[in-house]
């Protein structure tokens, strides 16, 4: 049984489809990357998971139980999180407060959760009370990361983390990435940084016009001479 | 030094006592707009409805023969603004959800607000008719108090009345109240970030549903209140807010429109601004008089802008604002 399982997902947002027969699956251990020319509906699988993308048919299950079109409030308690590409964090709300709003959902103490989340990316500490919106694109990231975190989630999801970073940052969010995994949360990301992400992937999906093109271990799929010539290039 | 204290009057006291009210009023335009994005334009009725809440329930109370060294209008205001609030969120749940529901344009929200308008004062002068009412019960007086500035020389009292004292605490009260939601509780901060990025409110989990029932809340309880102060100031009537609801939206686009601390800020300046532009300083100047040169007068009224045309300093203050921040002084959205 998998944690988080899409199963010929057709789905898009309201005209034609962009997703035309996605499965996914992947357990609390792993770290699955999808990857996948631009338009391939990368993001929109992720979206789909999250009830931001409408499922027309096909089944979205998490620990077992069916989810396609449930709405986010739903579905943060159960624990699922997502970080969005664009646009994650509170621009006007200070570090700490955006982080407390990850964890909304929550009622219970927050503050050990804080504490990790500050351990993990320590600029943040520093800048607590300082306006999300004034911090640089790294730091930001780092916030999107550590709000998906405070609800302490089973499964986190994030729409290439790596985009627009230096590749300083891209390093340094990757890691924190490998040590939440290793936490126990399931990851479930897409990236266009393919090799790289391929590189430390469990699982690797590959997608193309809506549809899975390969499916395999990132290792498998990088040693896959087929995906290679189809989309990592020719570079080995 | 009788200058002063007419300067005193006119400009500082009813500028702060207007830009108070329009600083209520521009928190929940500035807030409904944060959440939902559409200009709120019944907001102004939304005040007027609160004052008739408010006047209503004093009369009833007076009627039970119960008085009060304030007027009873502000004795049942607490009850007023739950009623108020309450009202508030069935207009929305009634008229503004249903259109959301289906994914209304902002444009067409406005003109339901419109519609909204006309209903409010249709049923207002419906109820109590279109006359103007006193907000005061007929055994009340408006107590007004005299300041003497007699030992500075001055033999013109400073003038003060009970509303606007009452008016300054409570939007004192009011605007720390909202601060201290806003910024340390849960529900204050997640209205901010609601208001700041409604998608990736949702996708943290803050049941934004909750967030605009509590904005619809406040909205409403500080239209109540802005409306029975404005109606105790002068009188009621049932165009009494929707004559100031467009200095109202003004305030909170000068502020920054989804910015609660621009909407006081906004309300404040518009407020003394008109005052000052109203202001006739042929009073303050008139010491000046003998040292004018040979065959100068002073003109008999020296405002910069005649009483009549008050209305058009919102709009000026609002195209310099625009021009100089497009976005308002406190950098609100954008849209």
């Amino acid at each position: 049984m998998a944690m988080i399982e899409m199963k010929q997902v057709v789905g898009g947002y309201g005209g034609a489809p962009v997703l035309n027969g996605v499965d996914i699956a992947i357990d609390n251990t792993d770290i699955g990357v999808i990857v996948g020319p631009n338009g391939a509906g990368k993001s929109t699988a992720l979206k789909a998971i999250f009830g931001l993308v409408k499922v027309a048919s096909g089944e979205v299950l998490f620990e077992d139980r069916p989810i396609a079109n449930s709405l986010p409030d739903r579905l943060v308690p159960m624990g699922l999180s997502f970080v969005p590409q664009e646009k994650n964090v509170f621009t006007s709300l200070t570090v700490e407060e955006n982080l407390e709003m990850g964890a909304f959902i929550r009622r219970d103490d927050i503050r050990d959760t804080l504490d990790s989340v500050y351990e993990m990316f320590p600029p943040l500490k520093e800048k607590r009370h300082q306006v999300a919106g004034e911090l640089s694109g790294g730091q930001r990231q780092m916030v999107a990361m550590g709000r998906a975190l405070m609800s302490e989630p089973k499964l986190l999801m994030l729409d290439e983390p790596s985009a627009g970073l230096s590749p300083r940052y891209v390093g340094e969010i990757f890691d924190q990435i490998l040590k939440v995994n290793a936490a126990g949360v399931g990851i479930l990301m897409v990236e266009q940084n393919a090799r790289r992400a391929l590189g430390f992937a469990s699982r690797g999906f590959v997608l193309a016009g809506g549809k899975n093109l390969f499916t395999g271990t990132g290792k498998e799929l990088l040693a896959d001479p087929d995906v290679a010539a189809s989309f990592l290039g020719g570079h080995g | 030094m009788d200058e002063i204290i007419f300067l005193v009057n006119k400009v500082v006291i009813s500028g702060a006592v207007l830009g108070s009210i329009y600083a209520l009023g521009a928190i929940g335009v500035t807030l409904i707009f944060g959440i939902l994005r559409f200009a709120h334009f019944a907001h102004g009725d939304m005040m007027t409805m609160g004052a008739f809440v408010a006047f209503l329930l004093a009369a009833l109370v007076g009627a039970m023969g119960i008085t009060a060294p304030v007027p009873l209008a502000f004795v049942v205001l607490p009850l007023a603004v739950v009623i108020t609030a309450v009202l508030a969120l069935l207009i929305d749940r009634g008229f503004y959800a249903p259109l959301r529901a289906r994914g209304a344009k902002p444009v067409t929200l406005l003109i339901a607000s419109i519609g909204v308008t006309l209903m409010i004062q249709g049923l207002i002068r419906l109820v109590f008719g279109s006359g103007t009412r006193n907000m005061y019960l007929d055994i009340e007086d408006k107590i007004i108090f005299r300041m003497d500035f007699g030992w500075l020389g001055g033999t013109r009292p400073l003038v003060l009345s009970q509303p606007q004292i009452l008016m300054f605490f409570v939007t004192l009260a009011c605007i720390t109240g909202l601060h201290f939601f806003l910024t340390r509780t849960r529900m204050g901060k997640a209205m901010r970030a609601t208001s700041d990025n409604l998608d990736l409110a949702q996708v943290s989990g803050i049941n934004t549903q909750q967030v605009v029932t509590v904005t619809w809340l406040i909205a409403g309880s500080l239209a109540c209140l802005a409306g029975t102060m404005l109606a105790l100031d002068v009188n009621l009537r049932p165009d009494l807010a929707f004559n100031i609801v467009l200095p109202i939206f003004a305030a909170a686009i000068v502020g920054g429109l989804g910015n609660a601390y621009g909407a006081i800020a906004g309300g404040l300046l518009i407020g003394v601004t008109e005052a000052l532009a109203v202001f006739n300083w042929t009073a303050v100047l008139r010491p000046f008089a003998p040292y004018l040169p040979f065959g100068m007068e002073l003109p008999a009224n020296l405002a910069l802008v005649p009483t009549e045309y008050k209305l058009t300093v919102a709009f000026v203050i609002l195209v310099i604002t625009l021009l100089w921040r497009p976005t308002g002084i406190f950098r609100g959205l954008s849209t």
